[in-house]
């Protein structure tokens, strides 16, 4: 007879495989992290900083600091062209919400790299963009619209968007609208009812949206790998060269765990302004 | 809000769904031109589809993707349902770990769980290849199964669980006879969205691939690398089009399937 004791048994498998092919990888990863590599790119068994050291050398000092630059930059952006989309499909008539939301959900589910590769064709010097200007006589010689900040900054954008659509629209739906009418009926302006009630109130899927884009930005290799040239290389490009090219796996176990450990702290302040931005909100 | 501030922002919202889909119409367009070179239109070809069905490596990898995608979302959906349903006689301390534990996949950096398996298996000495692909792909997708039957599981209470006790039927029947035929949709749900996630990834796949399963995903990334060309045009709208499929028929289900619960 299966009893509910034997019912909670089913989860083991499950728990199971996540420690051993989730939680025991990413111990294996800081392990390695203080260890050596030899001069075959194997792995030396003896503990060491060095890796950690290493990374504190202006060469990759730089390359975190462009990365958290692009990464911040993307969720900004994000936010303020996700939210207004969120608002209007929040407003729209129920049926309609289901299609529209439908219709940010897809972009979503299509692979990075085929949405990456949409835009090489669009931007490149003899893509779609440039052949209908040199067609119309407006320039001459191509212009260089693709490898620079500025195609991986849009292309990182135009990949992550969906990620802040969804959760501010849920926080959208779940407001509680009376309190937008009694700002309303106090005599506030639309504007100061959406900053000082809406805003506020949607801060959860504010919250959610902006770490989603953060966190699979910070670690992003795809896109600047498709759309940037060699100067826009960002961290997920070093490691992931570290460990299929430059097979010093130690040292990008150590610029990962770097990585890892940088986004979760400004997870964490994000949190922890927008909570205290939440708090003087609510003592006003 | 006034006739005029609503209009602004309807009008931005089209030009977002326009800036979301322009690339990818633009890309599948392409996939139809005649000329090889250059970005303009010189007429409407299947030519470059009938050479990817002709090209072994393209139908290999293929072949590899689907088997992949259909071997690891059987594991995810199996192992991800059975832990949601156990999930919920947990006590609160438990599933907060629990919960935990499935969440950190989602908001680890991608490029974390792939390299990090990467290392698991070359220290196990573990060959790269169809079977490391498929434990990386159900590591990934059984949090969303698990998620989504959780859900599902919150949505629908346990009325029906306990009047079929009451009713004097042993946990195991009600959970063959009344939960599971209630939560069948979200699981179908739940496993084409494993399966999409599978077809769909190259990340992890990255890292985790041997020489001779290469999947589509992995195939498209070395064409990109080399270019912009019709076949990659062609490959990726092939694959764009079997996402947005499983995508709105999963979705279709989850929706029919919340729908029946406010009956």
């Amino acid at each position: 007879m299966l009893t509910t004791k034997r019912l909670k048994l089913l989860a083991l498998p499950a728990l199971m495989w996540l420690g051993a092919l989730f939680v025991l990888p990413l111990l294996m990863i800081a392990a390695l992290s203080f260890l050596k590599r030899g001069t075959y790119g194997q792995i030396v068994y003896q503990g060491t900083l060095d890796n950690y050291a290493r990374i504190i050398d202006p060469l990759y000092g730089d390359i975190f600091l462009d990365t958290l630059a692009v990464s911040v930059l993307t969720t900004f952006i994000s936010l303020v062209c996700g939210y207004p989309l969120a608002y209007h499909i929040s407003r729209l008539r129920r049926s309609a919400q289901q299609v529209w939301l439908l219709l940010v959900m897809i972009p979503f589910w299509i692979n990075f790299l085929v949405r990456s590769y949409a835009w090489v064709i669009i931007l490149r010097s003899q893509g779609v963009v440039n052949t209908v200007l040199q067609s119309l006589g407006l320039i001459d010689e191509p212009l260089p619209l693709l490898y620079n900040s500025g195609s991986v900054l849009l292309g990182m954008v135009y990949t992550l968007l969906p990620f802040m659509v969804l959760p501010i629209y849920v926080s959208l739906e779940q407001m509680d609208r009376r309190k937008l009418e009694a700002a309303y009926d106090l005599g506030a302006t639309p504007w100061k009812a959406f900053w000082h009630v809406t805003l506020p109130m949607t801060k959860s899927g504010v919250v959610t949206g902006s770490i989603l884009v953060f966190v699979s930005s910070i670690g992003m290799f795809v896109v600047p790998d498709v759309m940037g040239g060699a100067k826009s290389a960002l961290i997920g490009n070093v490691i992931q060269n570290q460990f299929l090219s430059a097979r010093d796996w130690p040292f990008g176990s150590a610029l990962s765990i770097v990585l890892m450990l940088l986004s979760m702290l400004l997870i964490f302040l994000y949190y922890r302004a927008a909570n205290a931005a939440g708090a003087k909100e609510g003592a006003a | 809000m006034n006739t005029w501030r609503r209009r602004a922002l309807s009008g931005y919202s089209w030009a977002m769904l326009v800036f979301l889909y322009l690339p990818i119409a633009i890309l599948m367009l392409y996939s139809f031109n005649q000329s090889r070179i250059n970005a303009v239109w010189s007429g409407f070809t299947w030519k470059w589809y009938v050479s990817l069905f002709e090209n072994r490596q393209v139908m290999e990898a293929l072949g590899n993707s689907v088997t992949i995608a259909l071997i690891s979302s059987v594991l995810a959906t199996l192992l991800g349902t059975a832990a949601a349903l156990a999930m919920k006689h947990f006590s609160l301390r438990w599933r907060s770990i629990v919960h935990a534990l499935i969440y950190l996949p989602i908001v680890i950096p991608e490029i974390m769980m792939g390299l990090s398996l990467l290392v698991l298996f070359s220290q196990l000495h573990v060959e790269l290849g169809k079977a490391t692909l498929v434990m990386a792909h159900v590591t990934f997708s059984m949090p969303f199964v698990m998620v989504i039957i959780a859900a599902r599981l919150a949505d629908m209470g346990s009325e029906l669980e306990e009047a079929a006790q009451d009713l004097g039927a042993t946990p195991w029947e009600t959970l063959r006879h009344v939960t599971l035929p209630l939560i069948s949709p979200s699981i179908l749900a739940g496993f084409l969205m494993s399966f999409t996630l599978s077809l769909d990834d190259f990340i992890i796949s990255f890292f985790v691939a041997g020489p001779n399963s290469t999947t589509l995903p992995l195939y498209i990334y070395g064409l990109v690398k080399r270019g912009v060309s019709p076949e990659v045009n062609a490959l990726s709208t092939l694959l764009i089009a079997c996402t947005v499929l499983l995508v709105v028929v999963a979705e279709l289900l989850r929706r029919k399937d919340s729908k029946s619960i406010t009956l």
